[in-house]
């Protein structure tokens, strides 16, 4: 049953744009989560099982504001859902993206007109369209990384389960 | 800030990944976290970490901080998403298996592996109901011709024991992949100092840690690290696929995507079958693997001398060391195996069963027992000890002769290890001359 379902973390192509790496440099994202405290979830789920909701849980535990946008939703997490980026009534620092990479260009150019800093797409949602124009836009753009394991991967305790984070820190 | 982006060498992961020096008390080793369980900050926390919404310590069976340094920097030198350890190498690949197998899949395995593990899948496919089909590993053909619909795991070794099979991972791999199956390699013997099965395609490694990542003969323990790129969710796998009763429904590999396998290996496997590695065991693992690259250079060398030395005794019938030129492995080797072919090889003598029998008990510094990838030099008769649950055919299959001498070549002076082997290689063919007399008298 669940495999006839679209699956967000399915292994992606990620051979569709040559120059993903762009999209996932350590730096970009550390500052963004070290500097950013709003977070508005497109697509975010009040399904506990799903990887939307995972994500939302985690960053709100971890002393973000998140904001559900979805409007098949009224209320994730404790906070009122929202149909669209444009009907927030407060500023958004991340747009995060849980929606298949056909439907992100419009997203992205949303996230510009509200003034959100930091375009960010979820692992396996890749395109090279809505990075074009979260960048004109003067965004932040990360792609095909999952916010809540850069976190973790960063900031957090990943290491504690033996997942192969690619920090190496010598200091304490 | 000190963020900038590096990709830091092997030798340097092999001492710092996993491991930031502990922000409590600064320690600048790894400490060892000698503890079944871990205090809650409140119930909030604790409903998180068992709802795997956070990463977070709960119970020294499923994780422990000294175990997660040596389970990450394994997965950082191998290259994969992650690593989950085990107390045994056996209990590593029965938990892998597990993970991803049901009654009735079929797995195609390599005839070559070692005995231990030959064993294991005979005895548990007959009790988990799967089916098994052992194929000669250097033949790509026989791989690809022992599939059938239900083939869910395709496992063999870098090095084979005590054959010295070299596998051609690429090929093997794409054999597997054909038919939307996982290739797991058995990396024991290469360590991934000599050779990275997952940048070869392989989907799964798994390590004996008790051999050369310990390298002291100290500890038992194993290994598995999966490369984050098999598609778990392509229909076949609903045993990783499909929503977990234990968790609510929650579908792991949907859930947790390139970490979907590793969690479920953890937090249902290790869960269920309880072979946890002891944090002091990991901490001896991890001082293993700051010296592997320096160990691994001096056993490679130490290896190819010995085996030119018993390759011009005329007491040597042949030497089956995949690192030296002659090997019909060459090749292979080359494109695997570059800085060396291991340290585990096995040789033939004249004289049979006598004669080997009678060169390891008159060998002095070879310690005679039933381990590899000391840093003590080791020495064992195969088909009476290792590989004795084997039936002749199975021994035959596997390449091993009655005379065969097998080898762990450890890190003493090369000169004092092939002076034992001379006095040893004196005794057989003393043993075997009298054999002979003594054969010929009885004729007569």
């Amino acid at each position: 049953m669940t495999l006839q379902q679209p699956l967000v973390c399915a292994i992606p192509d990620r051979n569709a744009l040559a120059d993903i790496n762009r999209y996932q440099d350590p730096t970009v994202i550390r500052e963004v989560l070290h500097t950013s405290r709003t977070i508005a979830i497109v697509g975010l789920s009040s399904n506990p099982l799903r990887p939307s909701h995972f994500v939302g849980f985690y960053m709100q535990r971890h002393g973000y504001r998140v904001v559900p946008v979805n409007p098949n939703e009224t209320e994730v997490l404790g906070e009122k859902a929202f149909a669209s980026l444009t009907d927030i009534p407060f500023p958004v620092d991340v747009v995060d993206v849980f929606r298949a990479s056909q439907f992100v260009p419009p997203i992205a150019e949303e996230a510009v007109k509200i003034g959100a800093k930091t375009l960010w797409m979820q692992f396996g949602v890749i395109s090279g369209e809505a990075a074009r124009i979260a960048e004109q836009g003067g965004l932040h753009v990360v792609m095909d990384r999952c916010m809540k394991v850069e976190h973790a991967r960063h900031m957090g305790r990943m290491h504690w389960l033996g997942f192969n984070t690619g920090v190496v820190n010598a200091t304490r | 800030m000190t963020d900038d982006p590096r990709a830091f060498g092997f030798d340097t992961r092999a001492i710092h990944a996993g491991q930031r020096p502990d922000p409590y008390t600064g320690a600048r080793a790894v400490p060892i976290f000698q503890t079944t369980s871990y205090v809650f900050e409140d119930s909030e926390s604790a409903a998180a970490y068992f709802n795997l919404q956070e990463y977070g310590n709960t119970y020294s069976r499923i994780m422990n901080p000294t175990v997660a340094t040596f389970e990450e920097r394994v997965a950082s030198l191998e290259g994969g998403a992650g690593a989950v350890a085990f107390a045994s190498g056996l209990a590593a690949q029965a938990a892998a298996m597990f993970t991803m197998l049901q009654p009735g899949d079929h797995i195609v395995a390599s005839g070559a592996l070692y005995g231990g593990s030959v064993t294991q899948l005979k005895h548990l496919s007959r009790k988990l109901g799967l089916a098994l089909t052992f194929v000669d590993p250097d033949q790509i053909d026989a791989w690809r011709q022992a599939l059938r619909p239900e083939t869910k795991l395709l496992f063999g070794e870098t090095i084979g024991n005590p054959g010295g099979n070299v596998l051609d991972i690429r090929a093997v791999a794409d054999v597997a992949h054909e038919v939307g199956a996982p290739l797991m390699i058995d990396n024991t013997f290469a360590t991934p100092f000599l050779c990275r099965p997952l940048e070869f395609g392989a989907d799964i490694v798994v390590h004996s840690a008790t051999k050369f990542i310990g390298g002291h003969g100290t500890s038992i323990g194993g290994v598995v690290v999966e490369s984050g790129t098999f598609d778990w969710s392509n229909g076949r796998y609903p045993v990783v696929a499909d929503p977990s009763p234990a968790y609510h429904g929650l579908a792991f590999h949907d859930t947790f995507g390139i970490y979907g396998y590793l969690m479920k290996l953890r937090s249902e496997s290790l869960r269920d079958l309880g072979a946890a590695m002891s944090p002091f065991n990991a901490f001896l693992f991890l001082l293993g693997l700051e010296t592997l690259p320096l160990r691994m250079e001096r056993h490679v060398a130490n290896a190819l001398g010995v085996a030119r030395f018993l390759q011009q005794h005329p007491a040597v019938e042949r030497v089956r060391y995949a690192g030296l030129p002659e090997s019909p492995y060459r090749p292979l080797v080359e494109k695997y195996l570059p800085r060396g072919a291991g340290a585990v090889f096995a040789f033939d003598l004249r004289g049979g069963r006598a004669a080997g029998q009678r060169m390891i008990e008159s060998l002095r510094l070879w310690s005679h027992l039933a381990n590899v990838g000391d840093a003590k030099s080791l020495v064992i008769h195969p088909a009476s000890t290792t590989h004795r649950q084997l039936s002749d055919d199975e021994l035959a299959a596997a390449g091993i002769a009655a005379g065969m001498i097998r080898l762990s070549v450890g890190l003493e002076n090369l000169e004092d290890l092939t002076w034992d082997l001379e006095r040893g290689l004196a005794a057989a063919e003393a043993a075997s001359r009298s054999n002979h007399v003594g054969t010929e008298v009885t004729a007569s």
